[in-house]
Parts: structure tokens; sequence; C-alpha cells
């Protein structure tokens, strides 16, 4: 009798320590759920059911009007003229902004006087204030006054209106996204650098690679593989995100020529307030980031090798 | 002609000279081990020799050939790294495979997609998995070809490693610690395996280690470096019984070897209030330092029996036992190596008295060198002749063996 009492109440002990541990670990869990909830998932269900609506903001009743407004931004033109424009610019900045953001990385860490100073400047343009830097920019890109084609006239090239011709401004404005992202990547790709063991260059120089190219194919760029996949989700985010250099240089313009996503998104909603509208492109932008996650960690993580 | 010689190689690093005119010779199928304690210079000598850091002056010949300018991949040199240095995210037969392809495929035959298109890759290809297969059997490691790093323990690293540097054949095999990152076990085990290795690939091997016991038990001969210069390069037997330098001695053996300050005169030896007689003692007048390994410290139980000392701590090791002595005369330690039937009953706080084997007491000179014909000999024990009770330099110029100073101690000045 005596025996199975004494067993009894350690048992009892156990559980109950057992279950004010799972009480103290929901408590502290509790306010990281609930901001999460508040901030993130409830604002992202608002955006899906304001989607299926016709909302607009200072009227004070809606209705449900189904897949309309989805129905209706496949015939959108200016809504299709964004998507394909936020296409090209991320087709142009993300990967350029990647390889030269390793190159500048490797160049940097093969440096070792003036390394801090480089590193510094490369990372200003993700440091400083974008709109501000943003009339350095139209400045540079002044058709009459500004140096980039004042410095093309000397060799005697006929400068473009960068920002002004329908033609070149996604370009322009794809160069002021290199700009401000290769600097970012570089950051990035310097920690992975850094991480790299030395003795792993070694032993391939020992085994045979001759060459530069040869170490980095044998030992940098398949090490590099878990930063390399971070990189490419941040830059391809990032630039599908475009919006400050477009509102504060082109609006939009000339002629819908830099019209992208986000600024059409925000024409909409803030400007002709058709927050129903505006709410069916949100989810499908948020569709479109979502996908492309899925797709780079369904068909990159394969391939990439974690230590 | 050897098959790997350095001449008066030398490096600094900002004002630190680390190589200091190193010169050495590895003949035909010889299996060096370069032994010091860590910063001594010995993994940068195998990173120059390997091509991976230049040296500022000397020169390395392999085969009789200059290496001066030649990279390390053009060398035909293979390493084994301390952290083996396996690329992660290959597998073992992927890494096995590196120096071959590296050698056997062009660049464009390399690359993953279009390589397979060339012509002659895929049987430069088959060849090469063959080669890798063969070199693991051999090893034993054929079960783990097709894990990668992460998934391999320790040893089974060391081994994929040895098979990567081992699948060509190189002129060269160099190795920077391989079995430090080991458990004890495996390393023991391990050192019987990679001399077996050595003997049945014929290769020259320069093996860099700071455990004096691996390089004692696997080298044919060993070169003790300290301060970035080698000291001695000689047979173990001759590294251990008969060092050149005081370092050596110091460095090599475990227990380390007993060191007592003293002073030549006359042909004696004075060590503190003690007056050694030994045979070959220098004439001259100069501080010594006389040098004895512990298994040649021999014990009585009888503390008038010899030097007497009085024990400090006693290691039972099983075969044999360290006893920690005090010499009571003159304050030094002194470290005994016994069998343990000797040491039986014996414990910390006893007396006991101590005689060194004349046969093999070293004698150095302030500057470390060895003195000329330091092991003395002589057919009587050595032993303390009057602890300097008088203490007078007149000298009681009693060399037998006898020991008559049992009350040394109150008299004693210093240590």
């Amino acid at each position: 009798m005596a025996s199975i009492v004494s067993m009894a109440v350690p048992h009892d002990a156990a559980v109950a320590h057992r279950r004010s541990e799972a009480r103290i670990a929901w408590m502290l869990v509790l306010p990281a759920m609930a901001l999460l909830f508040l901030f993130v998932l409830l604002p992202v269900a608002a955006v899906v059911v304001l989607g299926f609506t016709d909302f607009e903001l200072g009227y004070g009743k809606f209705r449900f009007v189904g897949f309309e407004n989805y129905a209706h931004l496949i015939t959108d033109r200016t809504f299709r003229k964004s998507l394909w424009n936020t296409t090209v610019y991320t087709a142009i900045v993300a990967p350029i902004s990647i390889l030269l953001g390793l190159g500048i990385a490797m160049l940097i860490e093969s440096e070792t006087k003036a390394r801090s100073f480089f590193r510094t400047a490369y990372f200003l343009p993700v440091a400083s204030l974008i709109v501000a830097m943003a009339t350095v920019w139209q400045y540079m890109f002044h058709p009459t006054i500004g140096p980039v084609n004042a410095l093309l006239a000397l060799v005697g090239l006929p400068g473009p209106n960068w920002l002004g011709s329908s033609g070149t401004v996604l370009y322009s404005l794809s160069i002021i996204g290199v700009w401000q992202s290769a600097g970012f990547n570089m950051v990035l790709f310097l920690a992975g650098l850094t991480a790299i063991p030395r003795e792993l260059y070694a032993a391939a120089e020992v085994d045979g690679a001759r060459s530069s190219l040869d170490r980095f194919l044998l030992v940098t760029w398949p090490m590099l593989g878990p930063t390399t996949l971070f990189v490419i989700t941040i830059s391809i985010t990032n630039s599908v995100k475009v919006f400050e250099t477009v509102k504060t240089l082109t609006d939009g313009g000339p002629n819908k020529a830099s019209e992208v996503l986000l600024f059409t998104i925000y024409q909409e909603g803030f400007v002709y307030l058709r927050v129903g509208y505006a709410s069916a492109m949100t989810v499908v932008f948020l569709l479109i980031l979502v996908v492309l996650m899925f797709l780079q960690y369904r068909v990159l993580d394969r391939r990439v090798h974690y230590t | 002609m050897s098959a790997l010689s350095l001449r008066g190689i030398t490096k600094a690093f900002g004002g630190n000279q680390i190589l200091d005119g190193v010169s050495l010779d590895v003949g035909a199928g010889e299996f060096i081990a370069l032994v010091g304690p860590s910063g001594c210079g010995k993994s940068t000598l195998l990173r120059v020799l390997a091509g991976l850091d230049h040296a500022d002056r000397g020169e390395i010949l392999i085969g009789g050939q200059d290496m001066s300018g030649v990279p390390a991949a053009d060398r035909n040199i293979a390493m084994v790294f301390q952290s083996y240095a396996l690329y992660p995210h290959l597998t073992a037969s992927e890494n096995i495979a590196v120096p071959l392809a590296m050698r056997r495929l062009s660049r464009i035959q390399r690359l993953p997609f279009i390589g397979s298109l060339t012509p002659g890759q895929r049987a430069t290809r088959a060849a090469i998995a063959r080669d890798v297969r063969d070199m693991a059997t051999s090893l034993k490691i054929d079960h783990l070809l097709d894990r990668k790093p992460g998934q391999m323990s320790g040893g089974q690293r060391q081994r994929v490693a040895l098979a990567r540097a081992m699948v060509r054949q190189p002129s060269i095999f160099l190795m920077d610690e391989p079995l430090s990152n080991l458990d004890a076990n495996l390393r023991v085990h391990a050192r019987g395996e990679i001399v077996d290795l050595h003997r049945r690939a014929g290769v020259p091997t320069l093996y860099v280690t700071h455990d004096q016991a691996e390089a004692l038990s696997m080298a044919d001969r060993v070169a003790v470096m300290m301060g970035g210069k080698l000291l001695q390069i000689s047979s173990p037997e001759v590294i251990y019984d008969d060092p050149a330098h005081i370092e050596v001695a110091r460095f090599i053996g475990q227990p380390r070897i007993n060191l007592l300050p003293a002073f030549a005169e006359g042909g004696v030896i004075l060590c503190g209030g003690l007056r050694l007689t030994l045979e070959n003692a220098p004439d001259r007048k100069m501080p010594v330092t006389i040098a004895i390994r512990p298994e040649f410290v021999f014990l009585s139980k009888n503390r008038h029996d010899g030097l007497a000392a009085r024990i400090e701590r006693v290691e039972f090791l099983g075969c044999e036992v360290i006893l920690h002595c005090r010499l009571e005369a003159i304050g030094e330690t002194i470290v005994a190596k016994v069998q343990p039937s000797e040491a039986s009953g014996l414990v910390a706080g006893d007396s006991v008295g101590l005689r060194l084997s004349p046969g093999r007491t070293l004698i150095f000179a302030e500057d470390g060198s060895r003195l000329p014909g330091g092991v003395a000999t002589g057919d009587a024990w050595l032993g303390a002749a009057d602890a300097g009770l008088a203490n007078s330099d007149a000298g009681l110029a009693a060399s037998d063996a006898g020991l008559a100073s049992s009350d040394a101690q109150p008299e004693r000045a210093h240590g």
C-alpha cells in the first residue's frame, strides 16, 4: 500500500509540473500570436474580403460583387500594362543587382586595405532615403543639364530623355533600382563569403583548381548556395515592390510607360479611392509574391547545400 | 636524389620571423614527422611547400626541380588538412574524385550539363569512378561513398580526406595534424593505418604534428621545430636518447625530461647544494642544465640510498607509476617513472632515495646546446655527494655514490 502511494505522488507532481510549464509557454507565446494575428493575418483577410466588394472610401455602404473586380482586372489595360512593366523591371533589376552584388562582394573580400571603405560606400544607397536620392537621380538624368547626358555628349552620343520618354523611362528606373539594391546584395554576399572556411580554397588549389574560376565553381558558388537563395528571394520581392522611384520621379508616366503594380494599386486605392478594386489588385500582387517564393524554395532549395 | 629538398626557407609575417632558414631533405619513400609546439611554424612550412604561401627566401626542389613560381595545382602534392577541408556540398565519392576530375577533364568537360556532350567525357568519368571506388575499397570506406561529410563521423571524414589525397599518385604527401580532431582511441588506431598506407604507397610523406608520441611512433625520421628553426632531424631513437638541444629534450618524451639547473666547474657539476660528478663534465666554469629522463631515475625506499627526496604526487598508470618528487637538498622537482611493483605502498609525503643513471644524464649549456660528450659514462651511480652541508667550494670530492647527508636540509640555503 505504502509503495503505491509513494509512486503515485511523484507521478501527480510530474503531471502538474508539465501542466504549469505548458501554461507558462502559452502565456509567453500569446503576445506574439496576438500581434501576428492583429497586424498580419487580419489585414490580409480584410484585403481578401474587400476584394470581393465594391467598397469605395467615403461611401458608407458596400455590397459583395463576387469575382466582378477580378473579371474587370483581366480586361483593365492599365493593370495589364503595370503587370508587364513590373515583370520587365524585375527581370532587369533582380539578376543584374544579384550578379553585381556578388561581383562587388568578391572584389571587396579580396581587398585588404580599403575593405571597410568600399563596404560602406556600396552600402550607402541602402542606408540613404530613396525619396531624397531620387532628386539627385532626377538631376543626373535631366536631358539638358544632367551630367549623364553631358558625359554622353562628350563622347559624341546623343543622350536620350531618360525619364521623360516612354521608350527609356523603365530602363532608367531599372538603373536606379540596380544602384539601390546591389549594395544590399553585396553585404549579404559578403557575409556569406566570410563564412566559407579558408582551408577549402587551399584544398581546392592542392586538388588542382588552377584558376580562380575553377575555385569559384568548386568552392565559392556551392558554398554560397543558401546566401544566394536568400538574395534571389529578397531581390525579386524588392523589385516587384518598386514604388518610391516611380512615385517621386515619373508618377507612372509618360503615358503609363512606368506604371508598376504597387503604383497602380496606390492610384486606385488612394487617388480614386476605389478600395474594393485596389484590394483585388493587392490580392493578385500577394499571390504573385507567394507563387514566386514557393517556386524558388521548391526549385532552388533542392539544389542548395546547407552545412 | 631526394624526393624533396628545402633549402634555407625563410618567411616573416609583419616582422614576425615564422620560418628561419629551414633546410630539410626527404628521401624517396621516407616518412618524416615535423613536430613542434603550436605556433612554431610547422604548418606555415607545409603551406609554403604546397605552394599555398610563398617563402621570402629559400628554394624548394621536388624531384630535383625548382618549385619557385609553380602554383599549388601544378606541384603534384597531396595534402590532408587538420580540418580535413572536405567539400561539404559533395558526397564522399565526389570529394575523392575532385583531384582526378581537375586533372583529367577540361573545364568544359567538368561543366554539369554541357560537359556530358563533349567527346571522351563519359569514358574519363567512368575511369575516375573506377579509381575512386578502388581507393575507397582499399580504405574500407566504400559504404560511405554516397554520404556527404556532414553525415559522417570524424574518423570517417578523416579517411575520406586521406582517400582524396591518395587517389592520385602525388610526388609528396603532406599531412597537417590529420589525427588531432579524433578521439584518443581512434587516434592511436589511425596512426598504424597511416603508417601502413604509407608503406604500401611508398610516397614520401611529411607529417606535421604537435604530438611527440605520434612523431616518434610513426616516422622514419623526426624533425623537431621550434621558433621557426629545425633544431634536430634524426631517427626517433636518436631524437629521444640523444637530443641535440635542450628544447628537443624538453619537448620529446612523456612525462617530460627532468631538468636541473647546475653549475659546471673543474670537471664536476654542482647542482644547487649538490655535487654531482660526471666523467665528462666540462672543465670550464659555466652554468649548465643537467637532464635525465624519468625512466632513468631509479627509486629506493631508503632515503639514504641516493638523493633524498619527498614524494609529492603518485600517478598510477597501470603498467607504470609516475612519481613526482622534490629533492630535499635543492628543492627542485624530479619525476621518476618506475614499475608498479617498485612503487607499491608509496604515497605522497614518503621519503625515498633517488639515483640517476649516469650513462643517461645529458648536459646542456646555457644557450641550450648539448655539451659535447654530454652523455655521462661511468660505472658509478650518479649520486649526491655530501649535500653541501658545508657548502664549501673546496668541495668534498666525495664522488662515491653514497650519500651522507641525511641532515642536509636544515642547512640548505636555497634551491
